[in-house]
């Protein structure tokens, strides 16, 4: 099984779109954050979701540097390799 | 020029609206004189006091109040230097020692808050290769001390031990070590862990522990000493960090273990050396309160008796409040409006708490955080519960009756 930034990015947005308050015209380019008004927290939890459905950890400091979907989607991509 | 406090736009708006809408900033609450350890003067009112962390009422205990005045006619005010250099007086170490021996611990680390302990623990203990696994809904200065710390940081969903143990699994076979890290009581819902079962996890995982104890150090356990005791998996806690600004009313943090390296955390820990330490008259006011906390065990059974009849009147009134008892009963309102309303009116109707707003509450809705103490009357509680209805009814946070 090996994942590509494009499905992870596509499974991510797919979770997105389960809460009605996400606008409907999101794609990986979106900023978390600045586009979609996620607080810290709202991230983090979010975060931990995306991890359960990969198997993967994603250690809080990554998050720093993640700005956008593919940001995430390339990070976790990225840590299942290493796996 | 770009301006520095532009990135406060965001907090200046929500103030603003919060203000705006309820009156007052709920940040900048005033006791302008305590009374009792129950009672204050806020805006020139007597105001019964639900929203402290003195949960044994000790902050206005006469034994206590002595010890500070005589120490400080001994020692003096101050002592003007970290504990690894002139800060260190025999007090320091006499509060150290009671403190480990109560715990029945080798030895015990005093830092100058509660917040610092968390700090400088956490990010001493946990280096470059290892591994903290943190609650989902830890503390700030947990969350603090883990970006101090240059360890990998791993949340798992709170007080969820099977997934605490899910995200260890998948560090298996990774190197460096794993400090899981807990809190007794998380303060701004109430909520207590499975501690048992997470012991459990760390057994079967090979991991460290450290609890935090701050809420539930003289609450909890027959002689106070927290969840780990009460629970029985003292042996198991690798570390227990506390705070004397709670139960014991004073101020300061500490850390006990059995662990011999304590005494070299003490020279890699910076919020420990570059501080401050204690002034005397804290010391010694927090070594009397501790013996005030060890002869009264019944404060606790009190304390306990009060948080139940709290507890019960709020679901008795239909609030949405903590479903465990313990002297943190938090009420859950849906939208950020109402319980802006429902705090102001509080206010005004004589009961100080706590408005907790997100993203400062574990999921997206604000609280009302209430603490109970063993020095309140079941008159008080009774009388806050009568004000609870009210202020909620005023805040449509009920259905009025018909």
């Amino acid at each position: 099984m090996s994942e590509t930034v494009e499905s992870v990015s596509a499974l991510i947005i797919q979770k997105l779109l389960a809460n009605p308050k996400v606008p409907r015209d999101i794609d990986g380019n979106c900023k978390i954050m600045d586009d979609l008004a996620f607080d810290s927290l709202a991230v983090m939890n979010f975060v931990m979701e995306v991890e359960d459905s990969m198997d993967v950890s994603v250690p809080l400091d990554k998050l720093a540097d993640i700005r956008t979907i593919n940001d995430l989607a390339a990070c976790v991509v990225d840590l299942k390799n290493k796996g | 020029m770009t301006s520095l406090f532009s990135k406060f736009d965001g907090t200046a708006g929500a103030l603003g609206s919060l203000v705006e809408a309820g009156g007052r900033n709920p940040f900048s609450v005033v006791i302008e004189k305590p009374v009792s350890s129950t009672v204050g003067i806020i805006e020139g009112r007597e105001t019964l006091l639900f929203g402290t962390n003195n949960y044994l009422g000790l902050s206005q205990s006469p034994r206590a109040i002595k010890a500070a005045q005589d120490a400080a006619a001994t020692c003096g005010v101050g002592t003007t230097g970290s504990r690894i250099a002139n800060g260190t007086q025999s007090l320091h170490r006499q509060l150290e020692r009671r403190i480990a021996d109560y715990f029945g611990r080798r030895d015990a680390m005093v830092f100058s808050t509660g917040y610092q302990a968390n700090l400088g623990m956490i990010s001493t203990l946990a280096g470059k290769d290892d591994y903290l696994i943190l609650d989902a809904d830890s503390h700030a200065s947990i969350y603090d001390g883990s970006r101090l710390s240059p360890a990998q940081v791993i949340r798992f969903r709170h007080n969820d031990a099977d997934d605490l143990y899910k995200r260890l699994k998948r560090l298996d076979g990774t190197p460096g070590a794993k400090l899981i890290v807990v809190e007794g009581i998380y303060s701004m819902t109430g909520n207590v862990p499975p501690i048992a079962e997470m012991v459990a996890v760390k057994r079967e995982t090979g991991a460290y522990l450290l609890v935090d104890e701050a809420h539930s150090f003289g609450v909890m356990g027959e002689r106070g000493l927290g969840i780990a005791e009460q629970a029985g998996v003292e042996a198991d806690v690798d570390f227990i960090v506390g705070t004397f600004s709670k139960s014991l009313g004073t101020v300061g943090g500490y850390c006990v273990s059995d662990h011999p390296e304590l005494e070299l955390v003490r020279l890699n820990c910076r919020p420990y050396m570059f501080t401050a330490s204690l002034p005397p008259e804290v010391i010694a006011a927090t070594l009397a309160a501790l013996e005030d906390m060890a002869e009264h065990p019944e404060l606790r059974t009190q304390l306990k008796d009060n948080a139940a009849r709290l507890h019960a009147g709020f679901h008795g009134l239909g609030l949405n409040a903590s479903k465990q008892v313990s002297p943190v009963i938090a009420v859950t309102l849906e939208e950020i409006g109402q319980a802006i309303v429902m705090w102001n009116r509080l206010l005004d109707l004589g009961v100080y708490v706590n408005l907790s707003l997100p993203p400062a509450t574990p999921d997206s809705r604000p609280l009302l955080r209430c603490s109970v103490m063993a020095t309140h009357t079941a008159e008080q509680i009774d009388k806050a519960i009568e004000i609870f209805k009210q202020a909620a009814l005023d805040a449509k946070a009920l259905p009025a009756a018909a």
